[in-house]
């Protein structure tokens, strides 16, 4: 890429995100809303779209979208209704998708993100609900397709950007800040690689000033957010090696192939699609009112920034550490509850994000997967403050609490785990290390003090990491330098 | 007014084949009632709310509570082809 | 006593007085559908199997009945008299399916219709027309001709069939039986194979009106599985069954009495009222100022609606799947674009053609969004009228039977045809027709009366006294 002051270009992109929201069921009938099933196990007469069936909104759905909506600083329609959008596809068995065409259920929100100037707002053009398709397998030995409909009637609700985001970067953390923000409300996984969120982009380029916006492509086959980061990167200097070139580009839609680390151009004729949008006859219009927005509204859970910022504030948690706790709803709720026990805030940020979070990141867990109460946490913190048991194997202790979920005294008393600091247990194990460090002994005697270090580790490692570091080099130096 | 291109176009649309034949009188048939139809816009609909549901009826919904599936041989039991458990069809080229 | 000549009600009456069993009515009307459908051919499917003889306990009904083949039933094949779902059984029952099965009234079997309910005769079906019993020259109307041809040939002793611009009401008075469009609403949709989603009602076809007042009571109610299915008690239809119309205020529509209407259809009307008249009923001219642009604006909006929702038939899942002997575009396309040549009649296409043109991008607002709202006016007329109104009264059909072929090449005059029944459908009220005459040719004429949305006791009242009045319902076709 030209450095950036030599790039006559600007680049805008708009991203269009599809989120499954995880209810127990449907949106349109009550099958089980899965993933990961035998196929055609979780459908009915309904989301097989079979003839003179017909659809029934799930309540929570809607529900859902409205704290979406509001959560992104979205204005939540007091009144909606859905639309038919009439295509074919084997993967969509009515011959068309119930969908909102222009009575969205959210409108003109924003997100922040951070840009160069600090922080910036990307709009939200509009949020709606709709149902999604099934899944499509191509079977190219037998030159057919197969089709499984148990995604289909799953609820989606699709997220619409303005054109406001100017980089691959910005791109990049918008889709994590969304993502983030969405966890937080508990109403989709939000995994890309189970598909319970999807991203296409579009992305165009136009002369620096001009506010006019430059033909666009659409991208898609992003799998993942470094994908979505990468593909618009190739767009980007694909597109600007045309326009120098005095060409125009093509308006298609490309795909991202991760292998070849390309773009390419969908093979299929691109035919620009009528979907003939009409109001849904099968479904009634729905009112929402403000009583009930403003229920959803004050259930809200703080969300990620507002909680990032007032850590800063309550806690004096550094920049890096708040961004990280924050990253899990559950673990600034740990965090939280940590502290209200052991009032030491930064003593706890340190614990959970060395020693918890790599526990957790060797078991691929989350905290909400392990069994692992504040009390018990801050237990350990406390005993090792005491001196009871040595910083190392405090470290331990959290690992086996984990994993057998026993409390720190019992595995303390059952691994006989104790710090030892008693002066007399330690001096024999120094006895056997000096004898067996010799030159190292007349090292230090000879005024390489440094070397100490190395007996003290020797030591905890004969005491299996249990003997007490402070007491070990008091009593080391003690025999070797007085 | 509607012309035998239209109708080729429509027919796409609604993926159906026409033969030649099929599309003379079609386009016949679709002409005489478009004509027929145009009266309507003698009508001044200018401040007039469109009805798409008769009844007043609103908020109709369903709790979120799983009722059984169909199991995967009676979803399949309708099937033109299928395999693997999944409904079969001509390759799809993307 | 020919069992199969009677009306539900009466066979109830036998059952109750133990006078015959009800094993005895299925066999009786079995017999008369062997003896005349290869005459009349009002049923695509019998089911001479399902010879349930429930008693009368517990407000079962052992009544035989037709139902339209557009009404899924669970594992039997159900086609909507369209080549494109040959073989299709449904997974599953429609509601009023379960409604009449759980009253324990057997079904007969599944009765003829105009492809996908697309007409207004019964002539567009895979399965041959069907055949009017009054004179077999003739239709007997549609969609649902099979439903009313089979009670009007003592078949069936009763017959669900589906009305979505009169396709209950017209072919009851072309077959001289009752037919009842219930309000857009009261009965469930779930499980009829749609046509156009809100315009479509299923209603019942009866020999008289208590036998409809019966078996809509049974058939009506809440559906959780239909969210345009409304939750409002369903009162007992049959106690609206007086004789009692004094001082209703009845009108009478001008623009219902139109150009070219045959004669003896206009005098039939004119006497029938006058029988009201004799009972009390006041009478009053009114204007249904936008009458005219009916017919116009059905056809932008059932057929819009019938578009998308045939879409689903495209050989993918079930029904039909044929490919071109030779590839046109590519596999899957030639699939979807054989299957649907090959699968629908003319009619299908054309409504499927002129309904995808109506919702093209560039059209949506001249067609679509224009009949949406000329529809609001059209409904908007009877509103004002029913502030002042009880009913309004009608003929249901400008004409009696046309000869079978007559206006099949005419589309044009086959939708006019509708002229007198499509705006109760298209303002979500409820219609009846009852026999009020016959022509000189012996074909019968229909008396339609409509009245105010979920106002089926006053249309009911009205019918049951003018009916009691006459002897019209008692008159019976000789095969």
């Amino acid at each position: 890429m030209k450095h950036k002051q030599d790039n006559p270009f600007e680049t805008v992109i708009g991203l269009e995100v599809h989120l499954q929201f995880d209810t127990k069921t449907k949106i349109f009938c009550s099958c089980p809303n899965k993933f990961g099933e035998a196929p055609n196990t979780c459908t009915c007469p309904v989301c097989l779209g079979l003839p003179g069936t017909l659809p029934v909104l799930n309540e929570t759905v809607l529900d859902y979208a409205i704290k979406a909506g509001l959560a992104l600083n979205c204005q939540i329609s007091p009144s909606i209704k859905f639309d038919r959008k009439n295509y074919y596809y084997p993967d969509l068995p009515k011959g068309y998708q119930i969908s909102q065409f222009d009575h969205p259920i959210a409108k003109n929100g924003f997100i922040a993100i951070p840009s160069e100037k600090g922080e910036k707002k990307v709009r939200i053009h509009r949020a709606h609900m709709e149902e999604d398709a099934g899944k499509l397998i191509h079977e190219t030995k037998t030159k057919s397709s197969l089709v499984d409909y148990n995604r289909t009637g799953t609820p989606l609700l699709e997220i619409v950007t303005e054109p406001d985001i100017h980089s691959p970067q910005e791109a990049y953390d918008y889709l994590n800040i969304l993502k983030l923000t969405l966890q937080y409300l508990n109403i989709s996984d939000c995994d890309m690689e189970k598909g319970s969120l999807r991203c296409d982009a579009n992305i165009s380029l136009r002369k620096k000033g001009e506010t006019k916006l430059g033909t666009k492509t659409e991208l898609k086959n992003l799998n993942s957010f470094k994908a979505v980061k990468a593909g618009l990167e190739f767009e980007e200097q694909r597109q600007a090696k045309i326009l120098s070139a005095g060409k125009p580009i093509v308006q298609e839609t490309r795909l991202w192939d991760e292998t070849r680390a390309a773009t390419f151009s969908m093979r299929s004729k691109e035919e620009a699609h009528d979907y003939r949008y009409f109001p849904e006859p099968d479904l009634v219009p729905f009112t929402i009112d403000q009583k009930k927005i403003d229920e959803i509204k004050s259930s809200l859970p703080e969300l990620p920034e507002a909680k990032r910022t007032r850590f800063l504030k309550d806690y004096g948690l550094s920049d890096y550490d708040a961004q990280i706790l924050i990253q899990d709803k559950n673990l600034a709720d740990f965090f939280e509850e940590c502290v209200k026990l052991l009032p030491q805030p930064k003593k706890i940020c340190n614990w959970i994000n060395g020693a918890l979070l790599k526990e957790l990141n060797e078991k691929k867990a989350d905290i909400k997967d392990i069994a692992l109460r504040p009390k018990i946490f801050v237990d350990i913190i406390q005993k090792v403050d005491e001196g009871k048991v040595s910083n190392l194997v405090g470290k331990d202790i959290l690992g086996m609490v984990i994993h057998a979920g026993k409390t720190p005294d019992h595995l303390i008393a059952e691994k006989g785990l104790a710090q030892v600091s008693d002066d007399h247990a330690l001096e024999k194990i120094i006895d056997e290390v000096l004898s067996a460090n010799q030159n190292v002994v007349n090292q230090i005697k000879e005024g390489k003090e440094s070397a100490l270090g190395f007996l003290i580790g020797q030591t905890m490692r004969q005491s299996k990491g249990k003997a007490n570091p402070k007491k070990v080099g008091e009593l080391i130096k003690r025999r070797l330098l007085s | 007014m509607i012309s035998k291109n239209d109708v080729r176009y429509i027919a796409a649309l609604a993926r159906m084949h026409l033969e030649d034949k099929d599309l003379n009188r079609l386009t016949t048939n679709l002409e005489d009632i478009l004509h027929y139809i145009d009266q309507l816009e003698k009508l001044d609909v200018s401040d007039i709310e469109p009805t798409s549901h008769v009844l007043s009826l609103q908020n109709v919904f369903r709790k979120d509570e799983t009722r059984p599936s169909l199991s995967q041989d009676k979803s399949l039991s309708i099937s033109i082809s299928q395999e693997k458990g999944s409904f079969k069809v001509p390759q799809i080229i993307e | 006593m020919i069992l199969n000549e009677l009306t539900a009600h009466e066979l109830i009456d036998l059952l109750r007085k133990k006078e015959i069993s009800s094993k005895e009515i299925y066999p009786s009307a079995l017999n008369q559908i062997n003896k005349t459908n290869q005459q009349v051919n009002a049923f695509v499917r019998i089911h001479n199997s399902r010879q349930e003889a429930s008693g009368l306990e517990d407000g079962k009904f052992p009544i035989p009945i037709a139902v339209k083949d557009n009404m899924c039933i669970d594992g039997v094949e159900t086609t909507c008299c369209s080549k494109i779902l040959k073989g299709f059984k449904p997974p599953y029952n429609a509601t009023v399916i379960e409604k009449i099965q759980s009253a324990g009234i057997p079904i007969i079997g599944q009765a003829n219709m105009d492809e996908f309910a697309f007409g207004s005769s019964t002539e567009t079906s895979a399965f041959g027309p069907t055949h009017n019993p009054w004179n077999l020259d003739c239709v007997p109307g549609g969609s649902s001709g099979g439903s009313t041809a089979s009670v009007a040939a003592n078949q069936a002793i009763w017959a669900l069939g589906s009305d979505t611009g009169g396709s209950i009401r017209q072919p009851a008075s072309f077959c001289g039986v009752v037919g009842l469009k219930p309000t857009y609403g009261r009965v469930s949709r779930y499980g009829l194979i749609a046509f156009a989603s809100s315009l479509d009602q299923i209603g019942p076809i009866t020999k008289d009106v208590t036998d409809a007042a019966i078996l809509l009571g049974i058939i009506s109610g809440y559906d959780p599985k239909d969210s345009t299915c409304v939750d409002t008690p369903v009162p007992d239809y049959t106690k609206a069954l007086s004789q009692d119309i004094k001082g209703l205020k009845i009108g009478i529509p001008k623009e219902y009495f139109v150009e070219g209407m045959q004669e003896e259809v206009k005098e039939a009307i004119f006497e029938a009222i006058n029988v009201m008249k004799k009972k009390g009923a006041i009478f009053k001219e009114i204007s249904l100022p936008h009458t005219q642009y009916c017919v116009a604006t059905y056809y932008i909006i059932a057929t819009a609606e019938a578009s998308s929702n045939l879409a689903r038939y495209d050989g993918v899942q079930y029904g039909l799947r044929k490919q071109p002997s030779k590839a046109r575009k590519n596999a899957l396309i030639d699939m979807y674009e054989e299957t649907r040549y090959q699968g629908f009649g003319d009619e299908a296409k054309r409504r499927i053609m002129l309904g995808t043109y109506a919702l093209s991008s560039g059209y949506y607002d001249a067609y679509y969004l224009r009949g949406q709202k000329v529809r609001t006016l059209i409904k908007s007329d009877f509103d004002k009228a029913f502030k002042e109104l009880d009913a309004v009264i009608t003929p249901t059909s400008p004409t009696t039977a046309f000869k079978i072929g007559e206006k099949v090449d005419d589309p044009l005059s086959m939708y006019l045809s509708d002229i007198c029944t499509i705006s109760a459908n298209l303002s979500g009220i409820p219609g009846i027709s009852i026999p009020c005459g016959f022509s000189q040719e012996g074909l019968p004429i229909g008396l339609q009366i409509l009245t105010k949305a979920f106002d089926e006791e006053m249309m009911l009242r009205i019918a049951y006294t003018y009916e009691q009045s006459t002897e019209w319902h008692k008159r019976k076709v000789k095969l």
